[in-house]
């Protein structure tokens, strides 16, 4: 039977099967541009030119961070990598206070000379895993959890855990 | 809306109640009552789930005090989305089944609506500063969230800028409706893109990354942002009808010459 509200149903699902589908198939086409950014793996397979800015993000490697202060200002050096490529970062100026190696984090700036990334902005990039500061070293002191292996495991193999601070 | 569609029975054949509902008289002899009761609810669950986050909770390994700031910018950004796909379903019901109500609520939710996205963006963006570095960042979680406010920003003048309101509720509908796309795009977008905005620490389907007396009050507080809302909506859609009701029987005295 084909009532006015049964007509009218079809015709909006139809409209929003089309809409729906038009918009999925825009962000497959921009999909690239609506990355925030690049990881170390994509730049090393196709590097963008030299001065053209753009972000690249990723984890700081564990033991590449040194830093030099010239005239108050200090100059930080580092690679960011994805565990399979890495791309070595200078970056002069303040660094969030999140900033530590194996933290993850986006730089904004251009390749420059010699194949190193020239950063003009450094944004730190957290986790999604929250946790009192007593579980954290518990989960490392025990050996469930090393960072440099990525991110804690399941919160429920450690909710449970009995902390001091875990109020 | 005429005095006659107000107090217009359904002859409710069919349907049960959600044809039951759709007469805006009936639903504000229902909700009238309620109305205390929720405004209680809401308080004492949003009281208490912000201020066992704020004073109770432990602070965060690596964000420390700063990761406070979830018990009211999660919550915001869970009823910011609940609303606009409340506002969508009852487009819906507009387009389709000519629901009355459903053109009563739409109207309301967008405010209520666009005022929580308001409280998940600033909130958002004063957590962003000291974590991240920056306020803003056009990464694509925050970029949909931006356009989830002007949808409900275009909804609440559209659905106001007609004379004719029959005309208004099914242009704003429509809006609604197609602005419904950005919601899977929102929920998707951290795992779709690359974003600053951290993936998803509590999901439905897998296991959650949260210490579980940093959950409770972050889901108490959730329960409270909700109940706000549809608080919030009920009240005003009472207030809405009453005010109908009154514009015409003013109406019908003026057309009687009393």
């Amino acid at each position: 039977m084909r009532t006015p509200k049964k007509k009218r149903l079809y015709l909006v699902l139809a409209c929003l099967v089309c809409l729906g589908g038009a918009v999925a198939l825009s962000l497959a086409a921009f999909s690239s541009s609506l990355t925030y950014f690049l990881s170390p793996r994509q730049v090393a397979a196709h590097a963008p030119p030299a001065g053209q800015s753009f972000r690249l993000g990723g984890i700081v490697q564990m033991g590449t961070v040194s830093t030099s202060v010239s005239n108050d200002t200090p100059t930080t050096r580092f690679a960011v990598t994805d565990g399979r490529a890495a791309v070595n970062v200078v970056f002069t100026g303040l660094l969030p206070d999140l900033f530590r190696e194996g933290q993850g984090i986006v730089a904004i700036g251009s390749m420059g000379p010699g194949g190193v990334f020239t950063a003009d902005e450094v944004l730190a990039k957290h986790g999604a895993d929250y946790m009192p500061k007593d579980v954290e070293q518990e989960l490392k002191a025990s050996g469930k959890w090393d960072p440099r292996f990525g991110p804690p495991p399941d919160a429920s193999a450690w909710n449970d855990m009995k902390v001091k601070d875990g109020t | 809306m005429t005095q006659s569609a107000l107090s217009r029975t359904n002859p409710a054949s069919h349907g049960g109640w959600f044809h039951y509902l759709a007469n805006p008289g009936r639903f504000q002899r229902v909700a009238r009552p309620a109305l205390p009761w929720l405004v209680v609810l809401s308080l004492i669950f949003t009281v208490t789930g912000i201020i066992w986050g704020y004073w109770f909770a432990p602070a965060d390994w690596q964000q420390g005090d700063a990761a406070r700031i979830m018990y009211v910018h999660v919550p915001a950004a869970w009823v910011a989305m609940a609303g606009y796909a409340a506002l969508a379903f009852c487009s819906l019901l507009s387009l389709v089944w000519r629901h009355p109500l459903a053109d009563i609520a739409a109207e309301e939710i967008g405010p209520v609506g666009a005022g929580f996205t308001a409280v998940c963006l600033v909130s958002g963006s004063l957590w962003g500063k000291p974590m991240w570095g920056a306020y803003w960042v056009w990464d694509a979680r925050l970029t949909s969230v931006l356009i989830l406010f002007f949808l409900y920003l275009g909804h609440i003048a559209l659905i106001r800028a007609f004379d004719n309101k029959a005309h208004a509720y099914r242009a704003a509908a429509i809006l609604a409706l197609a602005g419904a796309v950005n919601l899977p795009i929102i929920v998707f977008s951290v795992q779709w893109w690359n974003t600053l905005h951290q993936g998803n620490t509590i999901s439905l389907t897998g296991p959650s990354k949260i210490y579980i007396t940093m959950l409770y009050p972050l889901l108490i507080a959730s329960v409270g942002f909700y109940l706000t809302f549809v608080t919030l909506v009920v009240a005003r859609m009472c207030a809405a009808i009453s005010e109908r009701k009154t514009i015409s029987l003013l109406r019908a005295m003026a057309e009687h010459g009393q």
